[in-house]
């Protein structure tokens, strides 16, 4: 984990290494003054030289100025340092991913891509920056005033070396006692709050069932245990201020009685007595500003993981060694084909399918929810791999073209489509990144588009909210196949792309389709019966298997599947959602 | 997956409008609970405030008193150093026990609290109208429960004690400095003042790059959901080089404002101390010269407390500084608490009850155990009776008029009868006001014109629980709880034995893809049952409905994501389940309206067409066309 995050550090090495840096000279700086203050009493107040207290509080602005000026340094490096850290993490992460295939992304699903690259980077950023400044700067400054308090005085010093470990002994104990507690209660405390956001998404289903009272009680049931699980934790912490006091406290007294002792013996000074007690406040906030810095970075550790894996994550596709660059034709042959998502044990998703498709037909596939229809069409333009068998695109298999080839020459429209913020002029470019405007209102004509964007106040320049929010269900379908036939594909997959429009503009598409784009094989996904009615065959799928293959006529005598879905929809199945045009 | 809430922290440079008021509401909030709580915590931090400055004022005297005196004594007698020494001990122990006591009451102060407030949001929250939801942002609503609370959680249990600790704290030590000598305090001031005047420059410009640090990681963040969410899409078309450049972009300008933003608010800490520094070398220089040419009787011991005063009044004066700004912050958070707690909740003037009843003879009574019939309890205030109306599900609407705000109507005068019994179906293009109806029935929304009847009662005078508890309904996007299978559906019937679920789940068709789950009924659902399909979470929700057993059925696009076939099934089921009560239908699918009672076709808010599917087939219109996907010109 550390040697792949540590390797994103790159260019700002340099000012990670200077911070520490810059942190201990702050630190001699600091531990120097008292030593200053000291002789400014002894030799300066007390013997009343006001030139000796010049010339001392003069070094001693000099060393403010050395202090000032390394903190300040510490500072703009440690920023810079950890800031960049974070930025080059964030790209590392999004350069990965962007080589994810579409396995890598289901394995990570798309909220937990996003708290990666968001949250969990602010963690890293914040506890590297601590680390940088902090984690160097507090033992060196405690160590640093222990040499100094030995130096004035070994005997007295030898107090602080025993407040220090005892100290450290509480605030360790305290410290792993609360870790556990704290990521349990972190965990317990997520859950409820995942549990009001389903409260907030479903408040509909929550008010049509009256179960106000039953939410309330079990949220404040749950409430109860992460207020009881967060008093326990934090009833430890609460020892860690008073006892820091009681540590100080001894020392003090222990050192004046012990230091009066001797002053009046004449083995210590005033001044160093009173720079004695400044190091005290020195070497035990720094102890505890260790254990802080200690409590920070392990609870990052968490986040700093999750970061590793995004970052290790092996894309499960890759280009093969010679890539075609070329894709002959559209037909489509699938052999022997048997795939499952997970690999190595479970069940195939899709079992021993044998297709052969010619370039140019059109395909209509039907089948049941969970019938593996968006499956079969997925492995075509290599979105998975197949786990068995193979898949001939053009006379070629899939896995020996270059992806993005493949991919721009099989275009997928998928069921779960998303629309980016921007134009629809933007969005459709998608396809196409030099397609000329009429290349892409030819495009939405066909796809049928076309009408309804000439409606729209700014027409093709009219802004689409992120995720498309502003246009219909419908009218998204029609932008998402517009967009996918820019690419001027030689095989065009619709995965259920149809079904919010409505059936009249369903068969101008298709139309159009069939007249425009003979060359182009086309294989719809319907539930509709009139949608792939008119195809020249049709799949009928059924629990990952091929039920059927053949055309409406065929399949309506044979195959008894097909028969059921075409009855339950006897006369065509029109559908209302929309009206052409709309 | 943590609770999803925004991401990244909100905009900071909060508003406020009046935070004297807010901080009030506030400690009365928790003074409601924990009052003497926390005059018990205020005592505890004056007693532990000033137990530390009398040891501070100690030193003085150790060495001015206790220890000159001694030296050069032969056998000097360090019997009253010890005392004082004892003495002293004496005040810190109580000062450590009361840092102790206020430190662990805080724990019970402030999490109490907490919990007391995020139950009386909930609590408040689960009270409010829906509008309230369609007008405010999920993710809004959720920032107030985790940002929000969290910084309340800083401010209490730490802003709070610390800044009262600190406040006391300079007073007194600036009432012992004066006690020391009044001129080496006003030298001293000045070096305050300085020391705030650059504290206050230094953070302007950090929170300047701090609102430039917030705005670029609001771009960053939104643009990450955005292309994650689309992540697929790009790969499908292989736009993973301009999405990078755009991120990379993005990333460039949030490092450059972050770089500056921690920047200035990491060189903050050290020009504070150095200041210090300067500070405590301009008052021993000044303290020397008074001191040897004993102005204002300074003394020795003196100058050194008061260098150590001095020295001790910077910490709690960057302290108040950077605390107020936390404080501010923590008010903008509790504003908004504050203010989802003084939304207005669900008006509630109903007063008819639905009761289980007994029928014999045609009298209707109530009963006191379930017996399958419901009958609505209705008292008549004006002669003080109370009469039985059994629940048949006839629903009227006459002459409705609605509208989401009141300038823009989106229904206008729908009128509709539905006999017990029969199936109305709606049809109609997205947008033409379906789904808006069956949430008037149902009192989601109120109308503001027109009159709806439930079995002859007004429906404003029927209590919402109840009326709720009559009408089941499957609603357009499917919600799960995280919970197991059997328990999603058992939310639909609470004292629903095992057995009644799994014949709900039979009913709907869910039975078969349930058993195949992993753990069958006992499968756990998270993330909004995110491993199911889509058709299988509405068989699900139907499941529900269908364990709930209600008299009257509204179906928004329950089966859309069903495949034909699997709907049939569930039809017949909901069909035998439906015998002889009102159910309502919302689809685009033609087999799921046509063998309603009354298909009406709605357009722009308006009912343009009713009948049965014959009528409207024969009366070749609005209906006809849809069906047959022909237009007007071409039948």
């Amino acid at each position: 984990m550390l040697k792949t995050l540590g390797a994103q550090i790159k260019e700002f090495k340099k000012d990670s290494i200077k911070t520490p840096l810059f942190m201990i000279l702050e630190v001699l700086m600091e531990m120097l003054i008292p030593f200053l203050m000291a002789s400014i009493i002894d030799d300066g107040v007390e013997k009343g030289d006001i030139r000796h207290i010049c010339i001392i509080g003069g070094w001693m602005i000099v060393a403010a100025l050395i202090g000032l000026y390394a903190g300040i340094m510490g500072g703009v490096c440690g920023a810079n340092a950890s800031a960049g850290f974070a930025r080059n993490l964030r790209k590392a992460m999004y350069e990965n991913i962007q080589q994810f295939s579409f396995s890598n992304i289901d394995r990570f699903s798309t909220a937990g891509l996003i708290t990666r690259l968001t949250t969990d980077v602010t963690n890293v950023q914040n506890a590297y920056q601590m680390l940088l400044r902090m984690f160097v700067r507090a033992p060196i400054s405690m160590v640093c005033a222990m040499i100094m308090s030995f130096y004035i005085n070994a005997k007295l010093a030898s107090i602080y070396l025993v407040a220090v470990i005892i100290l450290g002994a509480c605030l360790f104990f305290i410290i792993s006692r609360v870790s556990g507690y704290f990521q349990e209660v972190f965990k317990k405390y997520d859950d409820l709050n995942a549990s009001v956001q389903e409260n907030i998404a479903g408040i509909r289903v929550v008010k049509a069932y009256v179960r106000e009272d039953y939410e309330d009680k079990k949220f404040s049931k749950a409430n109860y245990n992460v207020y009881k699980m967060f008093v326990k934790a934090e009833k430890i912490l609460s020892y860690n201020a008073p006892l820091m006091q009681f540590a100080v406290y001894s020392c003090i007294l222990g050192i004046s009685w012990l230091g009066a002792k001797m002053i009046v013996t004449d083995q210590l000074t005033t001044g160093e007595l009173m720079s004695l007690l400044t190091y005290c406040m020195n070497i035990l906030m720094s102890l505890m500003m260790v254990s802080m810095v200690f409590v920070m970075v392990s609870m990052s550790v968490a986040s700093a993981e999750r970061i590793t894996e995004v970052l290790e994550e092996k894309p499960e596709l890759t280009n093969p060694e010679r890539p075609v660059t070329e894709v002959k034709d559209g037909s489509i042959v699938f052999d022997h084909v048997n795939f499952s998502y997970k690999k190595g044990n479970g069940e195939y998703v899709l079992k021993d399918i044998n297709l052969n498709i010619h370039a140019g037909e059109t395909i209509g596939i039907i089948g049941g929810t969970g019938s593996a229809k968006s499956s079969l069409v997925n492995l075509i333009s290599r979105l998975y791999d197949v786990t068995t068998g193979s898949i001939k695109v053009g006379g070629m298999d899939v896995r020996s073209y270059d992806m993005e080839t493949l991919r721009n020459q099989v275009a997928v429209v998928l069921q779960k489509n998303v629309l980016f913020s921007g134009t629809i002029l933007e969005n459709l470019r998608w396809g196409n990144k030099e397609a000329s405007k009429e290349e892409c209102i030819r495009a939405c004509q066909l796809a049928c588009a076309d009408e309804f964007i000439e409606k729209m106040p700014e027409g093709y320049e009219t802004y689409i909210e992120q995720g498309g929010s502003n246009v219909s269900g419908g009218q998204k379908q029609r932008l998402c196949i517009a967009r996918a036939l820019l690419k001027k594909p030689k095989v065009l997959i619709l995965d259920d792309s149809t079904s919010a429009v409505d059936t009249a503009t369903d068969a101008r598409i298709r139309e159009a389709f069939a007249k425009e784009i003979p060359g182009t094989t086309k294989l719809i996904i319907a539930q509709r019966i009139s949608s792939v009615q008119g195809a020249d065959r049709i799949i009928v799928m059924n629990d990952g298997q091929v039920d059927g293959f053949g055309t409406h006529g065929e399949l309506l005598a044979n195959n008894q599947i097909y028969r059921e879905v075409y009855e339950s929809q006897t006369q065509g199945g029109g559908d209302f959602d929309e009206k052409g045009g709309v | 997956m943590p609770g999803p809430g925004p991401r990244g922290p909100r905009g900071p440079k909060p508003r406020v409008e009046n935070p004297g008021k807010l901080m009030g509401r506030l400690l009365k909030y928790v003074g409601k609970n924990y009052g003497i709580h926390l005059v018990i915590v205020a005592v505890c931090i004056f007693v532990s405030v000033i137990a530390n400055v009398q040891g501070t004022m100690f030193m003085k005297n150790l060495i001015d008193l206790y220890i000159m005196p001694l030296i050069g004594q032969s056998s000097p007698d360090f019997g009253p150093l010890l005392g004082a020494i004892l003495k002293v001990a004496v005040f810190y122990l109580i000062g450590v026990l009361t840092t102790f006591s206020y430190n662990r009451i805080m724990v019970y102060v402030t999490q109490g609290t907490l919990k007391n407030l995020r139950n009386d949001m909930f609590h408040h929250m689960e009270s409010l109208p829906i509008k309230y939801f369609d007008t405010h942002a999920h993710g809004d609503i959720m920032s107030i429960y985790t940002n929000d609370i969290d910084t309340l959680r800083q401010m209490i249990s730490q802003s709070m004690p610390q800044l009262l600790s600190s406040v006391i704290t300079i007073v007194s030590v600036f009432v012992s400095m004066i006690i020391l000598s009044i001129p080496l305090t006003l030298v001293s001031l000045v070096m305050i003042a300085i020391m705030l005047f650059t504290t206050k420059k230094v953070a302007g410009l950090s929170g300047r790059y701090f609102l430039a640090q917030q705005k670029s990681l609001g771009a960053v963040n939104g643009y990450i959901e955005e292309m994650m969410e689309g992540q697929k899409v790009v790969k499908v078309f292989c736009h993973e080089e301009e999405s990078l450049e755009r991120f990379n972009q993005l990333n460039d300008e949030l490092y450059d404002s972050a770089n500056n933003a921690n920047k200035y608010g990491n060189i903050l800490g050290p020009v504070n101390a150095q200041l210090g520094n300067v500070s405590y070398v301009v008052c021993a220089i000044a303290g020397g010269i008074f001191a040897t040419y004993g102005v204002g009787g300074l003394t020795l011991g003196a100058l050194a407390s008061f260098l150590t005063f001095n020295k001790s009044i910077n910490m709690p004066i960057n302290q108040v500084s950077q605390q107020l700004n936390s404080v501010v912050m923590a008010l903008a958070g509790a504003d908004r608490i504050f203010r989802i707690l003084d939304e207005k909740p669900e008006l509630d003037e109903g007063y008819v009850t639905l009761v289980n009843a007994e029928i014999e003879n045609g009298e209707v009574r109530e009963a006191q155990k379930h017996t399958g019939h419901w009958a609505w309890k209705h008292y008549h205030k004006a002669d003080n009776t109370t009469t039985y109306q059994p629940l048949e599900g006839d629903v009227v609407f006459n002459g409705v008029d609605f509208g989401y705000d009141e300038k823009k109507m989106v229904l206008h005068d729908i009128k509709l009868f539905a006999k017990p019994g029969q199936k109305i179906a709606f049809v109609g293009s997205t947008g033409a006001g379906k789904t808006t109806i069956t949430n008037l029935i149902n009192r989601f929304y109120d109308i503001q014109d027109g009159k709806i009847r439930y079995d002859g009662i007004n429906i404003n005078k029927i209590k919402k629980a109840d009326l709720r508890r009559s009408l089941g309904i499957v609603l357009q996007d499917t919600q799960l709880f995280t919970n197991t299978v059997m328990e999603n559906i058992r939310y639909g019937k609470l004292d629903a034995t095992d057995e009644e679920v799994i014949a709900a789940a039979k009913l709907a068709n869910a039975d078969g893809f349930i058993r195949r789950l992993p753990d069958g009924y006992q499968t756990k659902l998270t993330n909004n049952g995110a491993n199911l399909s889509q058709g299988q979470r509405q068989l699900l929700s139907i499941a529900r409905a269908a364990v709930a057993d209600p008299p009257v059925l509204i179906l928004d696009e329950a089966t859309s994501s069903i495949d034909t076939r699997t709907e049939k099934l569930v039809q017949d089921g909901m069909d035998k389940l439906m015998h002889g009560r009102t159910t309502f239908v919302i689809a685009h699918r033609l087999s799921t309206v046509r063998n309603s009672d009354c298909i009406m076709v709605l357009e722009n808010g308006r009912i343009i067409e009713r009948g049965t599917h014959d009528q409207l087939i024969e009366e070749k219109g609005k209906y006809y066309q849809l069906y047959t996907g022909n237009t007007g010109e071409l039948a």
